[in-house]
């Protein structure tokens, strides 16, 4: 700024129309998608994978079922051997209509607070990954603001909030969970510390990004109207963060998902789709745990589905 | 001054004519760097009174656009004096003395237009409900009702011009500063947006301050034009223009006005001699 003349944002802003930070509507040479035209090629991919699945499910289970189940029966035709290799009671590989047949059971024949439903353990994930979110969210925002406001606790933190991130989840939940159970807190509250471990990392990464985003002009403004520093704050830096901090909420609640399920595990916890995952692994049965992992991705799915909900109606113009 | 609503509140005091707004004395502007400083602006001279339309024109690097930040007081000069409204720079800015227009429109995407006029408005402390009056009533003198609801994006470049002409004049400064608002846009658009500003400063009688390298704009527009030449930035010449205040985009076929022109393009080219 000091050796320039004419002080001047990147060429870029003085275009007609201004609007190039991430606030910007939509890219004007592409109209909407038509709702056809967005579900045709997530549907053929699926049936890509469902025909290699049954295939790969073939492929897999089987030498078992040569093994044990036609073992006193060498006359047994192909059409036998395909037959069985998708209704085996502890496949390898599950077929896809075995999942969906145990999560209907799970799901519509025991009442939603019963142990055996998979909407009870997936409601227990939920509350631990929505309290973890919103834990982690507050305390990645909280530290944006600072880090903005001051910025030598950049330099004092970056380097920490950095490196907790490459310490492995999976070591850090037993630990979490043994260090709050001597205080006798069990549950719910160690799987969303643990979730928060992981939800707040991309927050604060984009919303530093988001609140530096306004450009010379948008501060300049504010400073001729002789603007006080929290009406900056809170017109200008916190409004400009937002096409930046719901990308990152996306992210956070997938990986504070995660976090929960993780932390679920090491407790050989009682409820949960973690605990599922861990009871179903001891018994070996292969169907209870992809029907929870396949609870798992849907509840994922849904959770950022519910932050896209409210990017929508806060963010006008919608992201590109 | 037009009979919108407010507009018997809102008219400025009588003030007698030949008031100082704008008092610059002296001012050099250095910046300072390893090998050799540059001088920005040197020992510039220059008032502008009351009700004046003033264009400072000159090559890039004369020091035309820093001239306008140092009155606004969003560059420090490195000696002489700057008084605006009697006041120094800084704390007219403090008393919002005027209203500033940057090369780009500079409006908050998340904001509607008429949001984007109250913003002003709504740092200084005005109700929502006032501020939402005096936004409707400056987006009309724009020639911009009806767009209200629109978002930025959703406006030519033009149009996101004129909303942020609007929203400097929102809160009634009496000083307009515009750094080449223009500059981005086609010709035919910015022929029709000097016409509707030229209107604008003869209804509402404000002083404006207006940077430009373009010669027909500042014939056109100007009732005092600054001629400034660069390295280091220096006026060579002001030229006084007595064309009718409510003239048309017509007049650039006359004689008066192509003298004008002519006399700029001498001096600019004066000044290049340097």
């Amino acid at each position: 700024m000091a050796t320039e003349l004419t002080p001047k944002t990147p060429a870029a802003s003085s275009l007609p129309g201004g609007t190039r930070s991430a606030w910007g509507g939509p890219a004007p040479t592409e109209g909407p998608l038509r709702p056809v035209d967005r579900i045709l090629p997530v549907l053929a991919v699926l049936a890509g994978i469902t025909v290699v699945w049954y295939l790969a499910a073939i492929w897999l289970n089987a030498p078992q079922v040569i093994e044990r189940v036609f073992a006193d029966r060498p006359d047994w035709t192909w059409r036998e051997l395909l037959a069985s290799t998708w209704s085996m009671d502890r496949p390898v590989l599950p077929a896809p209509h075995q999942i969906a047949l145990d999560m209907f059971h799970s799901v519509f024949d025991w009442p939603p607070d019963s142990p055996r439903s998979l909407v009870y353990h997936a409601a227990v994930t939920s509350g631990a990954t929505l309290l973890g979110f919103a834990l982690g969210s507050l305390l990645g925002a909280v530290l944006a603001v600072a880090i903005v406001l001051l910025p030598t606790l950049e330099r004092a933190l970056f380097p920490w909030i950095i490196a907790s991130q490459t310490v492995p989840v999976l070591a850090i939940a037993p630990i979490v969970i043994v260090i709050l159970g001597s205080f006798n807190l069990t549950g719910l509250v160690p799987k969303a510390l643990i979730s928060m471990y992981l939800c707040f990392f991309p927050v604060v990464v984009a919303m530093v990004k988001g609140l530096r985003s306004p450009g010379v002009f948008e501060r300049e403004l504010m400073h001729t109207y002789a603007a006080s520093k929290n009406q900056t704050f809170w017109k200008l830096r916190m409004p400009a963060s937002l096409p930046f901090l719901f990308p990152s909420l996306r992210v956070a609640i997938a990986a504070g998902l995660v976090g929960a399920i993780v932390g679920e595990l090491p407790t050989g916890a009682q409820a949960g789709l973690g605990a599922r995952l861990l009871t179903g692994s001891y018994y070996g049965n292969t169907v209870q745990i992809w029907s929870a992992l396949a609870m798992a991705a849907l509840l994922g799915l849904a959770l950022t589905a519910c932050v896209s909900l409210v990017e929508r109606a806060l963010v006008p113009g919608g992201r590109q | 001054m037009t009979s919108g609503p407010g507009a018997a509140e809102i008219a400025p005091p009588p003030i007698p004519q030949n008031t100082a707004v704008v008092e610059v004395r002296d001012l050099s502007v250095i910046y300072p760097a390893k090998d050799q400083s540059v001088v920005a602006l040197d020992r510039v001279s220059l008032t502008i009174r009351e009700g004046e339309f003033i264009s400072l024109i000159g090559p890039s690097g004369c020091g035309k656009t820093t001239l306008l930040r140092v009155i606004a007081d969003l560059e420090q000069a490195s000696s002489g004096s700057v008084l605006v409204n009697g006041m120094s720079s800084h704390d007219a800015r403090l008393a919002r003395a005027y209203g500033y227009v940057f090369q780009a429109p500079a409006l908050f995407p998340w904001r509607t237009v008429l949001q984007n006029v109250m913003l002003p408005l709504e740092i200084h402390g005005r109700s929502a409900a006032e501020g939402r009056v005096i936004a409707h009533d400056h987006l009309a003198r724009v020639g911009l009702t009806g767009f209200e609801g629109k978002y930025p994006w959703q406006l030519s470049g033009g149009m996101q011009q004129r909303v942020s002409i609007a929203r400097a004049l929102g809160f009634e400064p009496k000083l307009l500063m515009m750094d080449e608002p223009f500059g981005a846009l086609d010709e035919i658009t910015r022929d029709r947006l000097n016409e509707q500003l030229l209107r604008l400063w003869e209804r509402e009688k404000r002083t404006v301050v207006f940077v430009t390298h373009s010669i027909p704009e500042a014939a056109f527009l100007s009732s005092r034009i600054v001629v400034m030449s660069a390295r280091p930035g220096r006026i060579v010449e002001v030229i006084e223009s007595d064309l009718p205040p409510d003239r048309t985009l017509e007049i650039r076929e006359t004689p008066e006005f192509i003298a004008i022109a002519h006399r700029l393009r001498v001096a600019l080219a004066s000044g290049h001699g340097h």
